[in-house]
């Protein structure tokens, strides 16, 4: 008997009605076709692909924020209507609320599904110092600096206890130190206790270092995984210091020879839909 | 060496600006230069003495306080009133897009309405007292606060309302955590003009006609050619106005203060 994957996207197809900016198909713009993805209970799996290949639009569909167009997506087996409430996710964009403190933002979530003040409140402090930010609790958004309002916005996440965790490019706006202290952080609270993670990224050293599992999409429209690749390197890891090993190096290569042609071409697409 | 505060530039100004015209004014200062007869300036400019005098007299035995008072409850009512009426209109046409569609030409035709010539309609409907004047700045302030609230509902940041929702809000925790805070921000980016624009429904409906509030001494003072009870009564909103708008301001830095702005360093 197969063991029922978390989350398995199956012949997933979107189609954006048409709007503007695209080489107007009469019939809307095909962003992701016939995606068939699986996520096991407890693996970490990175998607990358080229800029606007249609990764935000799948992360989307398994977030029931956007509906597919054709296909399935199941949760633990269950066919999902509405909003995964098994899944947290961390958006790409800033997402906090601006007008809640640090501490209000981590609660959110809690305070929505009827959990005392002093309890909530409990937690969050708990989980601030989780993520580096005891006594950061009273500051607003703005106060913060990018990589605090990233972990703010991972506690935010992980405070409700999600089955599934869903990562858009979280890390891609910070700098390269932030960002590998931010890596090496998800990678401890992933392995304290195993949650399944659909991490996507641009950053193929990023998906290599994190991941069990690298997915490569083909360039858009009508996006498609064009590869699949396990990563059999050793854990605990550190995300710094295995880039320096030999079988990273090996995979890298063997990832980015699949990867190269698809990002050449959807550099030239994006290139001509701003000539054309 | 040590600046001179703003605040002595402020008040020498103010110092100057009364005594030049005290100066222009007072009969027998200055030989005549433009009027034929010395009384003349002080009959049309009012003097600065007397004028302190009428509000010292209107102070010290109390015949101002029930004017002051009236003017300014007919201010809080109709910000207070405005305020919530703009709100529920704003949130619920800034959601339902159907409604928005239908009421958008109304709106316009009633914002683009001069609504100082409703006052003596709101006399017959209300009275005189201060209901009239209520209902004037309500229709002052409304559209202020509407219109604020409106585009603050559309601009709320859809990462944001999406996040939200992925932490389990419901539709009404939707409404109260993102929409209401962030339409809130924009009330409050408009308080100041819905604060003045109340303060001014208040006073024109009293000038045009009631037996109370600030504006009706003026109109009255008018009534016998009294350049300097009128000059006084209008000092005094002035500085009621002031007044309100630093309660204005008090009232925003405390509430506000998860905007970002100007950095505080020390
Ligand atoms: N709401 C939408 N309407 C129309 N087109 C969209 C919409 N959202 C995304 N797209 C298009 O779908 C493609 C994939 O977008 P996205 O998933 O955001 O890419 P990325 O891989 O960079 O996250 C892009 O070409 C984008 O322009
Ligand atoms: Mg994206």
């Amino acid at each position: 008997m197969a063991i029922t994957a978390a989350l398995t996207l199956d012949n997933i197809s979107v189609t954006f009605a048409s709007g503007s900016g695209h080489l107007s198909q009469a019939n809307g713009y095909t962003a992701v076709k016939n995606t068939t993805l699986h996520i096991a209970d407890g693996e970490f799996v990175s998607v990358v692909g080229p800029t606007g290949c249609g990764k935000s639009t799948l992360l989307n569909i398994a977030a029931g924020l956007l509906c597919q167009s054709l296909g399935e997506v199941k949760i633990f087996g269950e066919p999902l209507n509405g909003i995964n409430t098994k899944a947290g996710y961390m958006f790409q964009a800033e997402s906090l609320m601006p007008w809640r403190s640090a501490l209000g933002n981590v609660i959110a979530g809690l305070e929505f599904r009827g959990v005392g003040k002093p309890d909530a409140i409990r937690q969050g402090e708990a989980w601030l110092e989780r993520v580096g930010l005891a006594g950061f609790g009273a500051r607003y958004p703005h106060q913060l600096s990018g990589g605090m309002r990233k972990r703010v916005a991972l506690a935010q996440m992980l405070i409700l206890n999600p089955k599934i965790m869903l990562m858009d490019e979280p890390f891609s706006a910070l700098d390269i130190q932030t960002r590998q202290l931010m890596e090496n952080e998800l990678l401890q609270l992933w392995e304290a206790d195993k949650k399944s993670v659909l991490f996507i990224t641009h950053d193929l050293e990023e998906a290599i270092s994190l991941s069990d599992r690298v997915i490569v999409l083909s360039a858009g429209p009508a996006t498609h995984p064009i590869g699949e690749f396990v990563i059999n390197l050793p854990r605990p890891r550190d995300v710094a210091e295995i880039r320096m090993t030999p079988r990273f190096l090996e995979l890298h290569e063997q990832i980015w020879s699949a990867m190269k042609e698809e990002v050449r071409k959807g550099y030239q697409q994006t290139k001509n839909k701003l000539v054309g | 060496m040590k600046k001179t505060p703003l605040w002595f530039w402020q008040i020498a100004l103010l110092i100057t600006l009364f005594a030049f015209w005290h100066l222009l004014t007072a009969p027998g200062l200055l030989p005549t230069f433009y009027f034929e007869n010395d009384d003349k300036a002080a009959f049309f400019f009012g003097e600065p003495l007397r004028i302190f005098k009428v509000i010292w007299i209107w102070f010290l035995e109390g015949e101002i306080y029930p004017h002051l008072w009236v003017t300014m409850t007919e201010t809080v009512l109709a910000f207070g009133i405005g305020t919530l009426l703009g709100l529920a209109v704003g949130l619920w046409l800034g959601l339902s897009q159907f409604a928005s569609q239908i009421a958008d030409p109304y709106i316009k035709a009633a914002n683009a309405m001069p609504r100082v010539i409703l006052a003596p309609i709101f006399m017959v409907w209300f009275g005189l007292g201060i209901w009239s004047k209520v209902a004037l700045g309500v229709t002052l302030v409304f559209f202020i606060v509407f219109f604020n609230v409106y585009q603050g509902v559309k601009e709320v940041s859809p990462v944001v309302l999406n996040n939200v929702r992925m932490l389990g809000a419901s539709q009404s925790q939707l409404l109260r955590h993102v929409y209401l805070p962030s339409a809130t921000s924009w009330v409050f980016s408009s308080l100041h003009t819905s604060v003045g624009m109340a303060f001014v429904g208040a006073v024109v409906g009293e000038y045009l006609g009631s037996a109370k509030g600030v504006g009706y001494l003026i109109h009255q003072a008018e009534g016998t050619f009294d350049i300097n009870t009128v000059f006084a009564g209008i000092l005094v909103l002035t500085v009621f106005a002031l007044l309100l708008d630093y309660v204005v301001t008090f009232a925003e830095n405390r509430l506000l203060k998860w905007r970002p702005g100007q950095s505080e360093t020390i």
